[in-house]
């Protein structure tokens, strides 16, 4: 009955191993929850209207990046924000883990880093069906392999410790709702069916969209994925990232303690 | 040695505003009882849950805290247990700040909330063994003492089971073996055996016993006067916010108005025997109804002699005496003016 000391690193390994066995479990659903629809847009923007001659076919090439950063960054925000829901909800089903012998924070680091690599595997799913949906892409290249990794890692925790922010700034009943107000008007000014560049038609709306983090890791994604293409410059996005990351953190940590600690 | 110390402690929700709901609306720990809630939540009245509570509890004991909804039970255990930040005063668990350390103080504590709330992710094992691994127990260890325990708990052949597929009761022994398997020195319950039926009820109290002669200390809320009876060392008893009065369950038996009720029980009609008790020291009050004569005394035992001399005196034997203690429920109702629940 002595105290035991059990270290930080150890209580996170079983956190994070607490938030991959849930993950697993619900793979298939989560998969299909968060990939359908960028999967669908694929078809229809990808293939279909190529197909019917209204789009033209290097469309494709600016199309594939924004999609897998869609995928990356909702897959995030909803494996952090949705199992909130439940955590703080009517039965506060996440005291268990606040209990664990380590600060709160230890325990929304977990979540953040489940939800970063929940967002890389609905990534890895949409990038070989949406390839194969769309047909050959001109430029499409992954030789920048380290650049690639550094802006999909970066864009999942943008996004993760965005979803901590949305999942214990709001209330759990409302976060469902949310995803409606927030989400989607992001995803539609995202530059993820556009290049940014392509914005300098509309000077007003290209400089609006920058307080959109989605932005950042569609540029990023088309900066390492599609080169040849107009893209943002890769350390501005990766600046972006940081700093995004470390604002998210910050608020969501603070919100995070808020909820778990009345 | 004094193992939970708490003074002054106080704590106010802020004003439930309209549109953010109410303060702490999630948790069971984080809020005060629901039933506190809907009679003092008026928009733009701050809650008062806490108003200087002082409290000791020793090493090794078993310690109840007993009121009436509302009366800030929970918040008291949601501060020691680090779920509930203090507006004032000082709490110590082990000796240890729950504001300034409260790592580790939930390494020493276990707890078992108001209302079950396992991991709904996990079955019912996986419950068991994970809360365990955010303890660093080691896997074998923890595979063990899981089976262990829901085995005590009755629960040994749902280990595979979903949560959700768990009755009320099941979830709630489910919660008290997840609060064991780390083997915490300190135990937190709050309002345990709500919602068990009376067997498993009992079952719990043997449970408990058995914990709290391993040497745990135990601190247990409860709204009901038997179960304090039954089971705690010492009884803390609240209400708004505040300790009324905190002592043995006997001491503060003892303090409820009426007394002790004597019933003696003689060979022949008691009539005429009243004058002489009243004037026995210690009698408040005496009563003939047949062959018996019932008496409330200040001090029962000193009282049996001299009864037993009147009796005789008047030619009469006695052939049973009964001792019913006053209850908690009359010292709540006189400190209080109210019913507990």
């Amino acid at each position: 009955m002595t105290a035991k000391t059990v270290t930080s690193a150890q209580v996170f390994r079983a956190l994070l191993k607490r938030e991959v066995r849930v993950a697993m479990r619900e793979l298939p659903f989560f998969l299909l929850r968060t990939t359908l629809q960028p999967l669908m847009f694929v078809t229809v923007f990808g293939f279909l209207l190529p197909k019917m001659g209204f789009v033209q076919r290097g469309y494709g090439a600016a199309l594939l990046p924004g999609i897998l950063a869609i995928s990356l960054a909702f897959a995030s925000v909803q494996a952090v924000a949705l199992p909130m829901v439940a955590d703080f909800g009517w039965t506060f089903e996440i005291e268990d883990r606040l209990l664990a012998p380590v600060p709160i924070r230890v325990v929304a680091f977990a979540k953040i880093v489940s939800g970063v690599v929940q967002g890389v595997i609905a990534a890895l799913f949409v990038l070989p069906i949406a390839r194969l949906i769309m047909g050959p892409i001109d430029g499409l290249t992954g030789s920048h392999l380290a650049a690639v990794v550094s802006v999909v890692i970066l864009g999942a925790m943008t996004f993760s410790t965005f979803g901590m922010v949305l999942g214990t700034a709001i209330q759990p009943q409302q976060i469902g709702l949310m995803f409606g107000f927030i989400v989607a008007p992001m995803i539609f000014f995202g530059c993820a069916y556009y290049p940014w560049a392509g914005l300098s038609a509309v000077p007003v709306m290209k400089y609006a969209v920058l307080i959109n983090p989605l932005v950042y890791v569609s540029e990023g994604m088309r900066a390492v994925l599609t080169p040849a293409l107009p893209h943002m410059p890769l350390v501005a996005v990766l600046i972006a990232l940081v700093v995004l990351t470390f604002l998210f953190m910050a608020i969501g940590f603070r919100t995070f303690e808020r909820r778990a600690v009345s | 040695m004094a193992d939970i110390v708490t003074s002054g402690l106080r704590k106010i929700y802020p004003a439930p505003k309209q549109r953010r709901g109410l303060p702490g609306s999630g948790g069971p720990l984080g809020t005060i009882a629901p039933g506190a809630r809907s009679a003092s939540a008026q928009p733009g009245r701050d809650i008062v849950a806490l108003n200087g509570l002082d409290l000791q509890v020793s090493d090794g004991e078993f310690f109840g805290l007993l009121g009436p909804n509302g009366a800030g039970k929970t918040t008291t255990i949601g501060i020691l247990t680090t779920r509930v930040r203090p507006s004032g005063g000082e709490a110590r668990v082990g000796g240890i700040d729950v504001m300034l350390d409260p790592v580790r103080v939930k390494q020493r504590i276990g707890v078992v909330p108001q209302r079950p709330n396992p991991d709904r992710s996990l079955t019912v094992r996986e419950n068991m063994l994970f809360h365990a691994a955010y303890f660093g127990i080691p896997a074998n260890v923890a595979q063990r003492r899981s089976s262990e325990l829901l085995d005590m708990l009755g629960i040994g052949d749902r280990g595979e089971a979903k949560v959700n597929h768990l009755s009320g009761g099941q979830q709630q022994r489910l919660m008290i073996a997840r609060a064991l398997v780390h083997e915490p020195e300190i135990l937190f319950l709050d309002e345990p055996t709500v919602g068990l039926d009376p067997q498993a009820r009992l079952a719990l109290w043997e449970i408990l016993r058995s914990l709290h002669a391993e040497g745990r200390t135990i601190v247990m809320t409860t709204h009901y006067m038997d179960e304090a009876d039954k089971l705690c060392e010492r009884i803390g008893i609240v209400d708004q916010g505040k300790l009324l009065v905190c002592d043995t369950p006997n001491a503060l038996k003892a303090r409820a108005p009426g007394g002790t009720m004597i019933e003696l029980t003689l060979d022949g009609p008691t009539a005429g025997l009243e004058p002489g008790t009243l004037r026995l020291p210690g009698v408040i009050k005496a009563e003939s109804r047949g062959i018996e004569l019932v008496v409330y005394a200040e001090r029962a035992g000193e009282m049996i002699p001299g009864l037993i001399r009147l009796a005789e005196e008047a030619g009469r034997t006695v052939r049973d005496i009964r001792l019913t203690e006053p209850s908690l429920e009359t010292l709540f109702v006189s400190l209080t003016g109210r019913k507990l629940d």
